[in-house]
């Protein structure tokens, strides 16, 4: 875990982003300490810390005093708001770029996003 | 974090240190943050235990200024205490049980825990009535570990202290420390060739090479300097003419370099759209690129001519 190109911290943030948006983490649920962290995957502190810090910035977690860090009321929905911003150039463009470069046809690929949104999904909200 | 002591910090001030003919230490001007896990990593005969020695007051700078919390640590009753040293060596009582050399120990450092020398003995199966003389190597490593962290000295420094550790062993002492760091925040200096395990739990790091500081900095901030650009030779050629090249390597048509420097964004675009891969560089890789000999004799002699 953590051994992707980014900062360790920004992926630390990433993860607890991705957690919220799935609701994994809800408003108000406290999140896991610096040093839970850091001896979790054997990190230093401030390299947890740098993470909240930014989530804080964000409006995505909050913190207690002398109890903690929180998921911040109403921090899925803006997140899923500025998901939802970036998801046809994050997502939708490559997949049009890489269409192009193997000459497949645009039609082909509608008709298959349509297929697969038709499907049943799993409780984790996934495509079967 | 509840403890209010971050931790000593340490300033070196154009410090020499000499021995005979030979420069251990050439004008070395660095500081260490309080309250940091810092690295100082250096190849064998760097400098590193030198360092540590000037630092620990075991001996005084053949030139240049050497101040920890503040003060010359030199004979020095308020500083002494507070700064722990563990060499490999061990520096303990061998013909003394484990059980009397912790509490010789605990006598000479304000902060010591019992409770923490406790666990960490039964963490490394360490049994009291043993004396240091009769134990392995790894155990004896681990006995040093033990007196470094239970000391809780707010200037504890680690020069080597896990060799002869397992594997197992060694990240038993990693979430040791820092599990015991984060509860008492203090500074602690690893000296460690084992960089790839150690890098994620480092804030700062500390390169030294044949006694100079080659690098001193975060550690989030020099992994983000160092690039490896895969790609088609030509391609990968006009992409890293002009930067910093510490390496490359070829297999038949497609290059691998490894580039010192940070992108922007627009450079990452370009890189993306010439069909080249970027990925990280192990802090590791970028240790032994840096400290390369071939490629530091250059630079010396680059700055020796600057100089002139």
């Amino acid at each position: 875990m953590f051994d992707g190109r980014d900062p360790v911290y920004l992926q630390i943030a990433d993860q607890i982003r991705q957690d919220v948006l799935s609701g994994a983490l809800g408003a108000e649920e406290q999140v896991m300490s610096t040093t839970q962290y850091a001896t979790t995957f054997r990190i230093n502190p401030a390299t947890a810390a740098k993470a909240f810090a930014q989530l804080v910035d964000e409006g995505v977690l909050y913190k207690r005093r002398g109890v903690g860090m929180f998921v911040a009321p109403g921090a899925r929905e803006r997140l899923l708001a500025d998901a939802r911003e970036s998801f046809f150039a994050d997502a939708v463009d490559p997949v049009a770029d890489a269409a192009r470069l193997l000459g497949i046809d645009v039609e082909d690929v509608v008709a298959r996003l349509r297929a697969r949104a038709a499907a049943p999904t799993t409780p984790e909200g996934e495509a079967r | 974090m509840t403890a209010t002591t971050t931790g000593w910090g340490v300033e070196l001030h154009g410090v020499t240190q000499r021995y005979g003919d030979v420069v251990a230490l050439d004008d070395v001007t660095l500081t260490v943050r309080p309250g940091t896990i810092t690295g100082l990593l250096g190849r064998n005969g760097s400098g590193k235990s030198t360092l540590a020695s000037l630092v620990a007051a075991f001996r005084r700078p053949t030139a240049g200024r050497v101040l920890v919390d503040g003060e010359d640590p030199w004979e020095n009753e308020r500083v002494v205490p507070g700064v722990c040293f563990v060499r490999e060596s061990g520096d303990v009582l061998d013909d003394y049980s484990l059980r009397d050399n912790l509490a010789y120990v605990s006598g000479a450092r304000p902060a010591f825990s019992h409770e923490l020398a406790g666990e960490l003995l039964d963490l490394f199966e360490l049994e009291p009535r043993r004396k240091p003389s009769k134990l392995s190597r790894g155990k004896k490593s681990a006995f040093g570990i033990v007196l470094g962290l239970a000391s809780r000295a707010p200037l504890t420094i680690l020069d080597e202290v896990h060799l002869g550790l397992d594997a197992p062993s060694r990240y038993a002492f990693y979430d040791a420390l820092l599990a015991d760091y984060a509860e008492h925040p203090r500074t602690l200096v690893l000296s460690s060739h084992l960089i790839g395990e150690i890098e994620r739990l480092l804030e700062d790091v500390v390169v030294l090479d044949r006694g100079r500081v080659l690098v001193a900095q975060d550690a989030e901030g020099l992994r983000a300097e160092g690039l490896s650009v895969t790609g088609p030779a030509d391609a990968v050629e006009r992409f890293v003419a002009g930067r910093d090249v510490l390496a490359s390597q070829r297999l038949a048509g497609t290059v691998q370099t490894t580039v010192r420097g940070v992108l922007t964004e627009g450079e990452v675009r370009r890189a993306r759209d010439a069909g080249l891969e970027l990925g990280p560089v192990p802090l590791q890789d970028l240790f032994v690129h840096l400290t390369d000999p071939q490629r530091t004799a250059g630079a010396a002699d680059a700055s020796r001519a600057a100089d002139r």
